[in-house]
């Protein structure tokens, strides 16, 4: 059976549908979730998608955190399951700690669209399972609060265990280490600024997207074996 | 009784505030020389139903530490005052 992907969808998401379609895309299926609801109707991996959540008011993810699903998103990353927040995604885990650190506005305040370079840093994630570390890839960002922040002993704790595991390699917003992702202590819940989903097709200008969304299939197929 | 309160956010020392700075480097081009230190933060306003003002306070200061700020990076401060003629 495909590994089903849920995909939460909060008031003011706007990259569920790509997310889901690139799911697809590599034999997976792809399930939409309502953020109001409690229950994650059994899927094997969960995303929370990019797009402005509860309209980004107070910060980016503050409101998103209390939305009757992020329990259950709690528990399904707590019990191992892959969790993987991209963009707002990524602010919605930080918010919820379910991540370390927070995502500030980008240095320069400029909005920020454009393909970037991410090296991978750290394998064995929700994300990076089956990739090599040190490979480079082109995926778009596409964000105003995306400079990634920390206490110095959360950036020492992340170091030292292996947990950044994308750095730009020219950083565009000022993220801390050059950060673009970062995973949990168990590597099964993973935030990233930028956007693999957008990088699944030719069509899209690049197919780097791909190996990261298969890993994702990957981890959440070895759940349910 | 009621109390009239005003939290102030602003992003913690050390915190680097990209909003603050581009309004400082703005100023001397309209002719506001020697500004320093901008900060640029939030204001929050409301009344609030508590028993005394140490029970507003810890209320208050409860909720910005939940969810009006994000303790990694901003600091909050509290004025809480009680309004006139509010009984409990």
């Amino acid at each position: 059976m495909a590994a089903v992907v849920g995909v939460v969808v909060f008031p003011g998401s706007n990259c569920e549908l790509d997310v889901v379609e690139a799911v697809r895309s590599l034999g997976g299926e792809g399930r939409l979730l309502w953020h109001g609801d409690a229950s994650l109707g059994g899927v094997d991996a969960v995303v929370l998608p990019g797009g402005f959540a509860h309209g980004d008011y107070l910060r980016p993810g503050a409101i998103a955190r209390f939305s009757p699903v992020m329990q259950a998103v709690a528990d399904h990353a707590a019990a191992g399951g892959p969790v993987v927040g991209i963009c707002n995604g990524f602010q919605v885990l930080c918010e919820a700690g379910l991540l370390p650190g927070a995502l500030q506005k980008n240095a320069g305040l400029k909005f920020l669209c454009r393909p970037e370079t991410l090296r991978v840093e750290a394998g064995g994630t929700a994300l990076t399972t089956g990739i090599e570390v040190g490979t480079e890839l082109a995926i778009p960002i596409n964000h105003f609060e995306g400079n990634y922040t920390c206490e110095p002993e959360t950036l020492a704790e992340l170091q030292a265990d292996d947990r950044i595991v994308f750095r730009y390699v020219d950083n565009p917003n000022g993220s801390t280490d050059d950060i673009a992702g970062v995973c949990s202590a168990g590597r099964n819940v993973v935030g990233l600024m930028p956007h693999p989903e957008r990088a699944s097709h030719l069509l899209l200008g690049s197919t780097d997207g791909v190996p990261l969304l298969r890993s994702l299939l990957v981890t959440a197929g070895a759940l349910t074996a | 009784m009621q109390f009239s309160v005003l939290v102030e956010t602003r992003l913690r020392d050390g915190v680097a505030d990209p909003e603050g700075a581009t309004i400082e480097r703005s100023l001397p081009a309209l002719g506001f020389d020697g500004v320093s230190g901008v900060k640029v933060g939030k204001a929050f306003r409301f009344t609030i139903e508590s028993a005394d003002e140490s029970s507003a306070l810890a209320e208050v200061d409860d909720m910005c530490q939940r969810f009006l700020t994000n303790p990694v990076i901003e600091d909050a401060s509290i004025t809480v005052t009680a309004l006139d003629g509010a009984t409990a």
